[in-house]
């Protein structure tokens, strides 16, 4: 460990967020923006071949085609985003689905106690089933009152707000429920297998 | 075996100017592991009542380097960490660094496809680091490297990558300039489209490993081009930043 009391010659910093520095996590700073990071190309599925399907430990698999998906209930989400990159976006409003709306139409296997979610293009990431029921997490598919950009995880994104954003996966196509955890894309690439900002769970043994 | 992150306390060693906006910063560190291509720093800043700043900086450097790394950092007006690593920083100075880190954006010379950089402003340092790497290693797959940056001044490494064009070493370099040109400028002169993809790209055949760093805008265009002239996505890795960083 580096020694506890080490100041950076000269440094006083920005300090940005004021009233709401409260809000951003240790090590992370203050954006407006909404920056992009994907580790390939933007994947773009026809809405019209795409579904969202729960899978694994369930009794038997559901499955949603876009039109279904539209008719579920939708939610609206106001909610503060931060990146393993740094960044802290407060209050970012999105609308979509809570997984707790789609879990309801799932029969779960008891043993269920983790979530894999997969998307377009290969990218998984893995939450303990506690991290995403119970409101936790929603898969939206608007952010800012339109529907999501490709780039930003558009048609549909899995948004675990509490959790670093890479968790929050884009082009979601559905959940897999398991018994034991798998890491998934960045998790098995170095990074926190929980991802909690508030504990600055960045990289592995964080 | 999951390896630990401390932060370390490196020293500079030197601080080179790239650009009018750009600097690379020569860290000496004590817990020196060798990184591979494409990866990046950890740097924290404290303040004396504790406040503290983070950010991730691409490594510029070869592995082969042993016992330090450069960091090319461009300036951020508005930026936090990168205004004081331009504007207080100097050799001699001590700050916190960990790393490496990142596991998917990196290139080994033992990958023995052609490769294909694309970069667009700063987002040729971590392509830099894969270029010196395959250079240190003496790798011999054909190589090219795409960069777009605004004007002349803003080429980051000009000289090393002239070097290394006429060096004879498999590296071809192409160079656009999207802002304004030189009066005898050769380069492309326009953003990066599907045409100059293809042109650059197809020499290299159809197993090519393409890595791309930019802007956002940029990735995203570079990115759906290569696909679109059949590029398999899996062979494509990219890596993205937006206005934000600092």
């Amino acid at each position: 460990m580096a020694e506890e009391r080490f100041v950076s010659r000269g440094f006083l910093g920005k300090r940005r967020g004021g009233e709401k520095k409260d809000r951003i996590p240790p090590g992370q700073y203050l954006t407006d923006d909404f920056p992009v990071l994907s580790a390939g190309p933007t994947p773009r599925t026809p809405l019209d071949k795409w579904t969202f399907t729960i899978e694994g430990l369930v009794k038997e698999k559901v499955s949603w085609t876009w039109q279904e998906f539209l008719q579920l209930p939708m939610q609206k989400y106001v909610v503060d985003i931060s990146c393993v990159t740094k960044w802290t976006h407060l209050d970012m409003k999105w609308e979509g689905v809570s997984l707790d709306t789609l879990l309801e139409h799932a029969d779960l296997d008891r043993n269920a106690m983790f979530v894999t979610a997969f998307s377009d293009g290969g990218y998984t990431t893995n939450v303990p089933l506690t991290d995403v029921i119970n409101g936790q997490s929603f898969i939206a598919l608007k952010y800012d009152d339109k529907p999501l950009a490709p780039e930003h995880g558009g048609p549909a994104r899995m948004v675990v707000p509490h959790l670093y954003f890479w968790k929050s996966a884009k082009w979601v196509r559905g959940i897999r429920l398991m018994e034991k955890d798998k890491p998934g894309f960045w998790e098995s690439a170095g990074y926190h297998n929980h991802a909690d900002p508030w504990k600055e769970q960045r990289y592995w043994n964080d | 075996m999951k390896q630990t992150l401390n932060w370390q306390i490196a020293s500079v060693k030197d601080i080179k100017p790239e650009t009018a906006d750009v600097k690379s910063f020569t860290l000496t560190l004590p817990a020196w592991m060798r990184h591979r291509a494409g990866q990046h720093y950890d740097i924290r800043l404290t303040a004396e009542d504790g406040y503290q700043a983070q950010r991730s900086y691409s490594i510029a450097s070869e592995p082969e380097r042993e016992g330090e790394v450069d960091i090319t950092v461009e300036r951020i007006n508005d930026g936090e960490v990168s205004t004081y690593l331009h504007d207080v920083l100097v050799p001699g100075d001590r700050i916190e660094a960990r790393g490496p880190i990142g596991g998917y954006f990196v290139w080994e010379a033992t990958m023995d496809d052609p490769l294909f950089l694309i970069a667009g402003g700063s987002g040729v340092v971590p392509l830099m680091s894969m270029i010196r790497h395959r250079a240190a290693a003496g790798a011999k797959n054909p190589t090219c490297l795409l960069y777009s940056s605004r004007n002349f001044e803003d080429i980051i490494y000009y000289n090393e990558l002239e070097k290394l064009r006429s060096s004879n070493h498999g590296v071809q370099v192409f160079h656009t300039l999207t802002r304004s040109q030189p009066p005898d400028w050769k380069g492309y002169a326009r953003r990066l489209d599907q045409e100059m993809l293809k042109e650059v790209a197809q020499p290299l055949g159809r197993s090519v490993q393409v890595f791309i760093c930019g802007p956002t805008l940029l990735v995203e265009a570079a990115a759906n081009a290569l696909v679109k002239i059949g590029i398999r996505s899996d062979k494509i890795r990219t890596e993205r930043f937006g206005p934000t960083g600092g």
